[in-house]
């Protein structure tokens, strides 16, 4: 397996370089505010080790809850275990953003679990729908009744917090076929309104759960019209892309834009092109908590990419 | 590769002849022969399997008025989406299959709604 990008710390990538890591389940990252950028600061349980500046955010993703398959029997337990981390935080952060594929069915249970299993963090969660949430018979209905209020069309809208705004995707809808992930022009319309009238010194950090942009078109891991979105988004000085998906970590810095695929809780899935197809990932049951919450991501001040470091806990 | 291989083995273990064509497409030549043999089993059937996000046969043609079945092999969930809305399936877990009688003649071009990189297509005739 391709190790490339892990370990690079202090040799100065340059910011268009890709850093990839496959790191194969997790549990969340810390993010952090300072001067109106978003840092993060690492992965949960390495975050008493960081110094947030009294704004910090965590990104959950990929919970999969319903799923019992060989790759992960217990996906509700996992995110137990990673919520159990978000507990034991020292400093609480303002709020969770979970970028999706809360459950793997869409089944009634499934989101009581998830919604249950989270509100024990006593942190407010931002959602944004994965495929898997919106394939219940009414194709999404299930989904906005719980987490839609406040939200338009297919479960997309903004909020502000601490001079930061914030933007939830819906890119999950209406696929076409051969296609990618998938905005559409109405929520387009949409985010171009809700721009207008913003300073383009607002950071902005934009959510949803497939990659805006493609890192892997043959496995249908990007957005059709993410361009689209993305250029929207140009003129803005700070802008934090924060996607799901792919259960891995991938990350890019691009001009302003700072590009970050998270973790999964619930089970790895192979590097791009690795494998036959991008179905979950079998490791040996053994192995499988030796990987939690594996790989650190550590800022390097100034503007350069953010550093991942390769670490077992048993190690 | 070693994940790879383990998966192979567990595909085995549970091995049926409707998985005839995934372990021929990770195994090689020497169960080349299987996928040929699959894949025709498949179609007299009239069943698409869905394995490795890959429908198989990707292209099927049938009599008007045939049912085809498609089931899916993988660990994750998908779904059987007509492009024009001729027909679509509810998402189909594991083993879980959907059926279609294709009563009229025509090229029915298909995606799974959750993975839209997934297409096929049904030629009635």
């Amino acid at each position: 397996m391709a190790k490339q990008g892990l370990d690079d710390r202090g040799k100065g990538l340059g910011r268009r370089e890709v850093l990839e890591c496959m790191v194969w389940a997790g549990t969340g990252v810390l993010w952090t505010v300072s001067g109106g950028i978003p840092h993060s600061v690492g992965l949960i349980g390495e975050a008493a080790a960081a110094e947030p500046t009294g704004f910090t955010f965590l990104q959950m993703s990929d919970s999969h809850i319903g799923f019992d398959k060989a790759a992960n029997p217990d996906a509700l337990g996992t995110l137990r275990e990673a919520v159990a981390k978000v507990k034991a935080m020292p400093i609480k952060p303002s709020f969770i953003i979970h970028t999706g594929d809360i459950t793997h069915l869409s089944k009634p249970a499934e989101f009581d679990n998830a919604d249950k299993v989270f509100g024990e963090t006593g942190v407010q969660v931002h959602w944004v729908p994965g495929e898997h949430d919106i394939i219940d018979e009414e194709r999404g209905k299930a989904y906005l009744e719980r987490y839609g209020k406040g939200s338009r069309g297919a479960g997309w809208y903004s909020f502000d917090d601490h001079g930061v705004h914030f933007i939830g995707l819906v890119n999950v809808v209406d696929l076409k076929g051969g296609g990618l992930g998938n905005l559409g022009a109405e929520q387009l319309a949409w985010l171009e309104a809700d721009l207008k009238n913003k300073s383009s010194s607002t950071p902005i950090v934009v959510f949803a759960h497939i990659p805006l942009q493609v890192i892997y078109r043959e496995w249908g891991w990007g957005t059709e019209d993410g361009m689209q979105a993305l250029n929207l988004l140009k003129r803005f000085g700070s802008v934090t892309v924060l996607n799901g998906h792919i259960h891995q970590l991938a990350q890019k810095v691009e001009g302003n834009m700072t590009f970050h695929t998270a973790l999964s809780t619930a089970f790895p899935q192979p590097a791009p092109g690795s494998a036959p197809s991008p179905g979950p990932m079998l490791v040996p049951a053994d192995k499988l908590r030796t990987v939690l919450g594996l790989s650190t991501v550590t800022v390097l001040q100034g503007n350069k990419p953010l550093a991942i470091v390769d670490k077992t806990l048993a190690g | 590769m070693q994940n790879l291989m383990s998966h192979i083995r567990l595909t085995m273990a549970r091995f049926t002849p409707g998985r005839a064509v995934v372990v021929a497409a990770l195994s090689g030549p020497v169960v080349g022969a299987l996928l040929a043999f699959g894949a025709v089993a498949a179609q007299e059937e009239n069943v698409v399997t869905i394995d490795n996000f890959t429908f198989t046969a990707p292209e099927l043609t049938v009599a008007v008025g045939t049912t085809v079945k498609w089931v899916n092999h993988d660990d994750i969930p998908h779904s059987v989406v007509d492009k024009n809305k001729a027909f679509r399936s509810k998402a189909l877990d594991t083993d879980d299959s959907y059926s279609f009688t294709f009563a009229s003649a025509g090229t029915f071009d298909y995606l799974c709604g959750l993975h839209p990189h997934m297409v096929g297509k049904i030629i009635v005739k």
